[in-house]
């Protein structure tokens, strides 16, 4: 049974269809790349397995473990495993980036009938992802991305995956704004974790990242759809021809 | 509220409730105002001539002085003629019989925060005689205060003890004219509490009011007097999470603190009284004058609010800093929503030199709430060097809410260094969506975001207070966004 199943997915915001009709399947393991220009639906996919409000499902179904994703909330998603990394993750000030983590373990933790965890072994886990990330310590006293750069931004979100270890990851343009050397230890962060039974999305607009994220599986979405797949090659001939070799609707 | 302070409490009112209560329990003066009624209360409390005196020239004044206009609210004309100016506690046939005779609202957020059944039928009001039993420990704390010299009491025990002191501070930071409302409490006050921290002594505990106006209709009109002598320290306590019920919907406080040199007052209040319904009907009308005197050198005031309560809350704790390096602080959340309306802030008056003030306001506004701050930071003459620093923060859950600031400056100095900073936000889907994200519930969320954003202010609090202010916040905020 695949892990994740998206089946002829539709979604609008605000009355405009952005999915137009996506048919993709994950299974545990394997690392699926999503190529494609901006406004081809690429974030709005990732928002919207997230459960994100603004956008409304008009036909299609998504399954995640054989059970109906579409019907849960989103904090119900979170705790059965589903982690987005966020293209822009918001400030929250005031909140530590250690008691925000606190709460969403717990939440997590409360959701499969485990008791809370102990604050010494929170602190251990904490402090060892942050460094798989190479997160400097000081951020996590500090508020939830309040003053962060760019790249302590989207490294924090890799953090977070490290801490919540969801079996579906989904990464939105987790590379864009990153320095190489940022995006190598994010890379690296991503590929530490990658394990058989947990599945990725990795969400690019550049081929650069697969160079250190391998996907198993390349697709290409354009205009809300997915137009073409493939395997790891994919992403490197797009690199060569760019989307225009897709035609009219790429350009 | 801890056990300590809130023995503590139960011990120092104790005099008070079987005193006070008793004596006038046979009296009931129909509503009205005029000299008759002062002198009657004046008499009432055994009070001396220049109490009277004092409490007369007060109302004179107030009979000339016109009702202000100028707050950002909106209330019905008040029928000062129809209010009862020393009422006799109620008696039992007109209480609530019980916990179910009271609002089902209240109720379930007396069970929310915790409160136990006897506490909770003692903030209704319900006609129960409420017994602590706890006379040992009672007296082991009054003894504490007694061997340092520190006087803790109401404000009638204060007259007629130590009327000395008394007559030596009374309103000599809110003038018996200072503005309507205290000129209204001056010349009508029936109690409050006083405290007197003997020169160099610090306060070995939190002085706290928790249980005070429960004893009986005296919160109207409470007047609280705090001195504190050279080097010496307190920290005081005013109010509780919880909602009170009170027949009385009019509320004007006076508190004045004194500080000498070297002195150090920190005040902080947590009030929540009822807001009213979700109509906007009911709810208390609390009109409040707080003010410090950073008198003496190096002396420091330091006010922290969490006002969560009232219809109509119209409140300025303030600082004059007179002495040369004083410093006086004001943080403060209030929260406005349903239909209520807050209109507070702060005053800062730089007179010594080298002064410096703080002010932090954090204001959130839900439902149809308007909230405003409204601030003044002066800057005497001779005020050389002084320094403020602002920041004033607004935060909508709502689009049906309203958040206002009016920050007033008037600088004489030209060696004064003032910042102000102020931002107002909606409260993200955004955070929101990012939090549940993560796991985390909706309502954590709203809790999580909302306590970030009061952070500076509720670490300012004492301990056990933060914890409820911010469990308040949590219970105050439930499904408020929109």
């Amino acid at each position: 049974m695949a892990l994740l199943e998206i089946e002829n997915l539709h979604a609008a915001i605000d009355g405009t269809e952005i999915l137009k009709g996506i048919d993709l399947a994950i299974n545990p393991g394997e690392v699926h790349a999503i190529m494609g220009p901006n406004g081809s639906g690429k974030s709005t996919l990732a928002k919207v397995l997230a459960g994100d409000a603004a956008y409304e499902v008009t036909k299609g179904s998504v399954r995640f473990n054989g059970d109906d994703l579409l019907e849960m909330d989103p904090e119900i998603r979170a705790r059965v495993g589903i982690f987005l990394g966020f293209q822009y993750p918001v400030e929250i000030p005031g909140v530590s980036n250690t008691y925000f983590l606190k709460a969403a373990v717990n939440a997590i933790r409360k959701h499969r009938g485990q008791d809370e965890m102990d604050a010494m072994e929170f602190l251990q886990l904490i402090k060892e992802r942050a460094q798989t990330v190479k997160l400097d310590d000081a951020l996590l006293q500090r508020p939830v991305n309040e003053g962060f750069s760019g790249g302590e931004k989207k490294r924090n979100e890799v953090f977070q995956m490290a801490v919540l270890e969801p079996s579906m990851a989904i990464l939105d343009e987790t590379d864009s704004g990153l320095d190489i050397d940022a995006l190598r230890t994010v890379a690296e962060g991503v590929n530490a974790m990658r394990s058989e039974d947990r599945g990725f999305l990795v969400i690019t607009h550049y081929q650069r990242l697969l160079n250190y994220i391998v996907p198993d599986r390349v697709h290409v979405l354009l205009g809300g759809k997915i137009v073409k797949s493939g395997g790891k090659e994919l992403a490197e001939e797009l690199e060569e021809t760019g989307y225009a070799m897709f035609g009219e609707q790429a350009a | 509220m801890s056990a300590t302070t809130k023995t503590l409490e139960e011990v120092t009112t104790r005099d008070y409730e079987a005193g006070f209560v008793t004596e006038i329990e046979q009296d009931t003066v129909p509503p009205g105002l005029n000299e008759d009624v002062i002198r009657l209360i004046s008499s009432k409390k055994d009070e001396p001539e220049w109490l009277l005196e004092w409490r007369l020239k007060a109302y004179r004044n107030w009979l000339e002085m016109p009702h202000p206009t100028w707050a950002h609210v909106h209330y019905p004309p008040i029928d000062f003629q129809a209010i009862s100016y020393y009422s006799a506690p109620k008696s039992n046939e007109d209480r609530p019989k019980s916990l179910d005779d009271i609002d089902p609202k209240i109720k379930e957020t007396y069970d929310k925060l915790g409160i136990p059944l006897y506490e909770q039928e003692m903030l209704a009001g319900v006609a129960v005689d409420a017994v602590f039993d706890s006379v040992s420990v009672a007296t082991s704390y009054k003894e504490k205060l007694a061997e340092k010299g520190i006087i803790f009491c109401s404000m009638s025990e204060a007259v007629e003890n130590h009327p000395e002191l008394v007559k030596q501070y009374l309103g000599t930071v809110v003038p018996h004219n200072d503005n309507f409302f205290a000129a209204l409490n001056s010349a009508v006050f029936t109690d409050g509490s006083f405290v007197f921290i003997p020169k160099g002594v610090r306060c070995p505990m939190e002085l706290s009011t928790y249980f005070r106006i429960n004893a009986a209709n005296t919160g109207q009109f409470e007047r609280t007097l705090i001195v504190a002598e050279e080097g010496s320290q307190v920290s005081y306590l005013e109010g509780c999470t919880a909602p009170k019920r009170d027949e009385n919907q009019l509320h004007a406080a006076v508190v004045e603190l004194v500080a000498l040199d070297d002195a150090q007052i920190k005040y902080s209040t947590v009030q929540n009284w009822y807001p009213g319904d979700e109509n906007g009907k009911g709810g208390i009308y609390n009109f409040v004058t707080k003010r410090g005197l950073c008198k003496g050198d190096r002396s420091k005031i330091s006010w922290t609010q969490v006002e969560t309560g009232s219809a109509i809350t119209w409140k300025y704790p303030s600082c004059v800093l007179r002495g040369d390096d004083s410093v006086g602080e004001f943080y403060s959340v209030a929260v406005t929503r349903g239909y209520q309306q807050a209109d507070t802030g702060t005053k800062m008056i730089h007179m010594g030199r080298n002064t410096r003030s703080t002010i932090i306001s954090k204001g959130i506004s839900a439902g149809h709430g308007q909230q405003s701050y409204r601030g003044l930071v002066r800057i005497t003459p001779k005020a050389e060097n002084a320094r403020n620093y602002s920041q004033c923060d607004s935060m909508l859950m709502s689009d049906t809410c309203g958040a206002h600031t009016f920050p007033y400056i008037d600088c004489q100095n030209p060696s004064a260094q003032l910042e102000h900073e102020a931002t107002t936000s909606k409260i993200g889907e955004d955070q929101i969506f990012y939090c549940k994200q993560r796991g985390i519930s909706e309502e954590d969320a709203v809790s999580l975001i909302v306590n970030g954003f009061c952070k500076d202010v509720f670490r300012t609090l004492p301990m056990e207070f933060a914890v409820e202010a911010q469990k308040l916040m949590e219970i105050t905020l439930e499904d408020s966004v929109g």
